[in-house]
This record gives structure tokens, C-alpha cells and sequence, in this order.
């Protein structure tokens, strides 16, 4: 008996990497844009997505919700008249903290892909599993809110520095926190320089417009179906 | 990862699975340590040893083509203060290689 070395250099999330390829697949040829939309617990993904999910003139929007547990985000937009297919990590207590590729294949036969343009995919909150993991979205929507603290770029270095927006929600409350608005965009430009970022109060409407209008573009640079 | 180690085993035992993980990824070495152990089990690689070699962070600035070495997460060019940069190393997360028990019965070739 004697040992060999075998040379394998294989990405250790390939088997996730190759589903979420097969997933980006399946959009494109549907001709359905999707966002991975991600945060910390509370920053307030729903609400940013009640806002503009059934206000985007000419873009047809879906919506997979992606929880721990229940279908308590997934109720409150179906209010909206738009799509929503619930996803749960986990049928019991507990779960998974973030969606994987493979979870977001087990959702598509759910998805009413040919009746959409936009598919937004709800992540569970949290700043660090989801993302490690490609679902196979065209891009990556993040929302931190002010409440969080200015130091979350420098944290979460990998979540600030994958996605493609940030929204920085809350700003309503700015007059009642010690929060440095110069502070977070500075930690936010060390990690990822001239990032797209929105500042935006779900609760009073600031900034939504511009968070509509930048879906709407992004919805609009989808691939035709062919 | 233990799949991946699986696969290139071709059904020999694995001794050691190497992998090579940048400081830019999120992986915590002896939680995955503690878990590869779990899912090790009845498979090929099953008490097999996990290495790891700790890949540092380099960037590199494709408006002016520096690179340099990163300890903080700090993405913009200090050359030209460009933002378009790219990671030079530091994002692997990768099985470099296992090591496996040969049988002398087993013909080589």
C-alpha cells in the first residue's frame, strides 16, 4: 500500500456554481432579468420591494421570497397583485440562513417565468452566507440601513463588495442617530469604490424613485428572448 | 467539496484533502475542519485530514496595472485611485488535491 498525491484544483462551491449557471440559463432563455436582493435581518427588503413592485410601468415583476420560516413577507405582497412564490429554507424549525442555487432550482417550476420581465429573489437576511452563493442572478441588490451602524462595509467586506447597488435605507431616522452618513460612504468606497448607492426611506417615499427608475434599467438591459 | 474529493478518488481511500483558501473568503478553518468530519462519514473520505493553505489578498488595478498586497479590505487603487480592480489572488476557495491509498493489487497505468 502506498499514497499518491491526485492533483484535482476544482472550485469548492463548483457543484453550487454549476446549478446556478443552469439557473441563469433557464432566465435568460425566458428573457427574465433576476436580482438577488440581500441584507442584514430588518434593513427592509420587503418594504423597498412594496414600494416599487407593483409600480414599474412597462416591467412585469415576480417575486421569490426567500425565509427561515412562514410566509409572513410573502402575504404582504401578494396584497401588491404581483407574483410571489414562497420559499422556506427549512419546513421545520430552523433552516438554512441563506438561498443556495439548488433551492432556487427546486422554486422554478413554481415561477410563472413567461409571464414576468423581473424577477426579484428575496434572500434571507444576513450578511455573510448569501454571498458565497450565486443563485444565478444578472445582479445584486443589497440594502443596509442606517440603524445598522457606519462600519458594516469593513464587516462584511464580500457582501458590500459583490453586489451592484446599495441602498441605504432609513435615512428618515438620520435627524434621531449618532450615524455618520460620510463615515459609512467612506468605509463603503474603501470596499468597493464608485459602487451605485440610493439613499432611500421606504417609510416616506425619499429616494424611491431612484431606486424604481435603476430597476427599471436594469430590467430593461435583460437579454431578448430568443 | 467531499464529492469533489469522491470523484477523483475513483473509489480509492483518501488520506488528505488540500485546499487552498484566499483570506477573501468567508471560510472559518476549524468550523470547516469540525464539519468535514460529518460529512466525510461513510464515504472514501471518511478520517481523511483537511490542509488548508491560506492564500494572502493581491489586487490589481486594470487603469494603471498595479498590484499590491491587501490585509484590509480596501479595494481602491492607491496608485491611481482607479476603481475598476481586480482580485490577483485571495478568492480561491478550491480542492488543490488529495492524497490516496494506492492498493500494490491495483495495476497502475
Amino acid at each position: 500500500m502506498h499514497r499518491t498525491r491526485v492533483r484535482v484544483v476544482e472550485e469548492a462551491l463548483d457543484a453550487n456554481n454549476t446549478i446556478a449557471q443552469a439557473n441563469r440559463a433557464d432566465f435568460d432563455r425566458a428573457g427574465v432579468t433576476v436580482v438577488n436582493f440581500m441584507s442584514a435581518p430588518g434593513a427592509g427588503k420587503t418594504t423597498l420591494l412594496e414600494r416599487v413592485a407593483a409600480n414599474l410601468p412597462g416591467v412585469r415583476v415576480g417575486v421569490l421570497e426567500g425565509d427561515v420560516q412562514g410566509s409572513l413577507d410573502a402575504d404582504r405582497l401578494a396584497g401588491l397583485h404581483v407574483p410571489v412564490t414562497q420559499l422556506n429554507t427549512d419546513p421545520g424549525f430552523g433552516g438554512e440562513c441563506h438561498l443556495d442555487a439548488n433551492m432556487v432550482r427546486s422554486a422554478l417550476p413554481d415561477l410563472p417565468l413567461s409571464e414576468i420581465d423581473l424577477l426579484v429573489v428575496e434572500n434571507v437576511g444576513n450578511l455573510v452566507c448569501p454571498a458565497e452563493f450565486r443563485i444565478g442572478e444578472d445582479v445584486r441588490v443589497m440594502v443596509s440601513s442606517v440603524t445598522e451602524g457606519e462600519d458594516k462595509p469593513l464587516k462584511y467586506p464580500l457582501m458590500f463588495r459583490t453586489c451592484d447597488l446599495v441602498l441605504v435605507n432609513k435615512i428618515d431616522l438620520l435627524p434621531h442617530l449618532d450615524y455618520d452618513v460620510e463615515k459609512f460612504l467612506y468605509h463603503l468606497d474603501h470596499v468597493h469604490p464608485d459602487v451605485r448607492r440610493i439613499m432611500v426611506s421606504a417609510r416616506t417615499g425619499e429616494g424611491i424613485d431612484a431606486w424604481r427608475e435603476w430597476l427599471a434599467e436594469t430590467a430593461a438591459r435583460a437579454p431578448a428572448v430568443v | 467539496m467531499v464529492n469533489t474529493a469522491v470523484k477523483h478518488a475513483a473509489g480509492r481511500r483518501v488520506t488528505v484533502v488540500s485546499l487552498r483558501v484566499g483570506r477573501l473568503r468567508q471560510v472559518v478553518p476549524d468550523t470547516l475542519d469540525f464539519y468535514f468530519g460529518f460529512v466525510a462519514r461513510d464515504t472514501v473520505c471518511e478520517g481523511a485530514r483537511l490542509e488548508m493553505e491560506v492564500v494572502d489578498a493581491a489586487l490589481r488595478c486594470n487603469g494603471c496595472g498595479h498590484e499590491w498586497a491587501i490585509e484590509i479590505p480596501a479595494f481602491r487603487c492607491p496608485a491611481c485611485a482607479g476603481s475598476d480592480v481586480a482580485v490577483a489572488a485571495g478568492d480561491e476557495f478550491e480542492v488543490e488535491s488529495i492524497e490516496v491509498e494506492e492498493t500494490a493489487c491495483i495495476a497502475h497505468g
